[in-house]
């Protein structure tokens, strides 16, 4: 099945919540809207003509310029009835969901796939997209007691952490992505 | 000391207890395994059998600070393994010492400018001892940093010096 088809399916079952369709390059995904995304999620699992099984990244960006930041699900059909040698026919789709800069929010679908967990609590660690209805929306890399979201592009350093000071330059370096 | 000489019995040997106290702690430093990143591959390499380190009597790695002398911390240290640094080089018994491993422990390295979680030097943690430069360093630096604590350790004194002296008249 080829992206379009996917968007086919899915503009027909969700119409306007399916955005947009932005099917050229490499990387074919489809524009959902934020608010509509939990149940466009469990259609992609469990229609019986898609049954996406497999979630295979979450990718976090920021569009600055927009005010906005984006979400990309990687999702994947594997075939689980046949044997893993025989596998040859898998899909591949991708979501893409953009939210306000300024109050991000996405439904989780952590429940839907488990490997969601961990990527959203990485994309709420380093961006800030809150995910309602996430078992444990915890920061995963950086301390419990970090200030910001360090990979947003207008992301501040600090300039100490528990006393340690965090440059030894500061005129020099004007800690800044 | 020829005044002091042959008026033991045999067996016995005369020398001062710096000297004594010194080359019993340089000649068995026990490395604490605290390998962070990269650069603890390198130090594994120098405990293995092509670089033995264990030829300087520094080969007992051990998995707890309270049995170690030596911490190499080989590896970037972030802010958030910063604080468990502080703790495990508060827990080891003196004498202590830090070896700073590779560029990151050193100042930062490549995360000094654009890294947002790299402590910029082990120093601003812990004291270090002895800093071996390099991304990674050759086991052949650690083996050198090595022998250059041992160096430190010989030059070190039960000795009170002047200042020592006064203060602690001071504090009496």
């Amino acid at each position: 099945m080829t992206p379009e088809e996917v968007c086919q399916i899915l503009k027909s079952e969700f119409g306007e919540a399916i955005e947009d369709a932005l099917l050229e390059g490499a990387h074919p995904c489809a524009k959902v809207a934020a608010h509509r995304w939990g149940e466009v999620a469990t259609f992609l699992r469990d229609d019986s003509r898609l049954r996406f099984n497999l979630l295979r990244s979450i990718t976090a960006i920021d569009m600055l310029a927009d005010d906005k930041l984006a979400c990309v699900y990687d999702v994947m059909h594997i075939p689980t009835d046949a044997p893993a040698e025989l596998v040859t026919t898998t899909i591949i789709f991708a979501v893409r969901i953009e939210v306000d800069r300024n109050a991000p929010s996405i439904p989780s679908v952590a429940s839907l796939w488990p490997a969601a967990d961990w990527h959203e609590r990485e994309a709420f660690d380093m961006m800030g997209i809150d995910f309602p209805g996430h078992p444990d929306l915890r920061r995963i890399l950086c301390c419990d007691d970090w200030v910001g979201y360090p990979l947003r592009k207008d992301y501040d350093f600090p300039l100490e952490y528990h006393g340690i000071p965090a440059t030894t330059e500061f005129e020099l370096t004007n800690p800044r992505h | 000391m020829s005044w002091i000489e042959n008026r033991f019995e045999e067996g016995l040997i005369v020398t001062s207890l710096d000297w004594a106290i010194n080359w019993g702690r340089c000649s068995s430093i026990w490395p604490m395994t605290f390998g962070l990143a990269c650069c603890a591959i390198e130090m594994m390499a120098v405990g293995a059998s092509r670089f033995d380190i264990d030829r300087f009597g520094a080969g007992a790695f051990r998995a707890s600070p309270r049995q170690s002398d030596l911490m190499i911390v080989a590896g970037t240290v972030t802010y958030k393994m910063a604080s468990r640094l502080k703790r495990l080089y508060n827990q080891m018994p003196e004498p202590k010492y830090v070896m700073a491993m590779g560029a990151c422990t050193v100042g930062g390295g490549p995360y000094f400018k654009h890294g947002y979680h790299v402590v910029k030097g082990v120093d601003l943690v812990v004291p270090v001892d002895i800093y071996i430069p390099g991304c990674p360093p050759r086991p052949e630096a650690l083996l050198e940093a090595l022998m250059r604590l041992q160096d430190k350790i010989r030059s070190q004194t039960r000795k009170k010096d002047v200042m020592t002296k006064a203060k602690e008249a001071a504090l009496v």
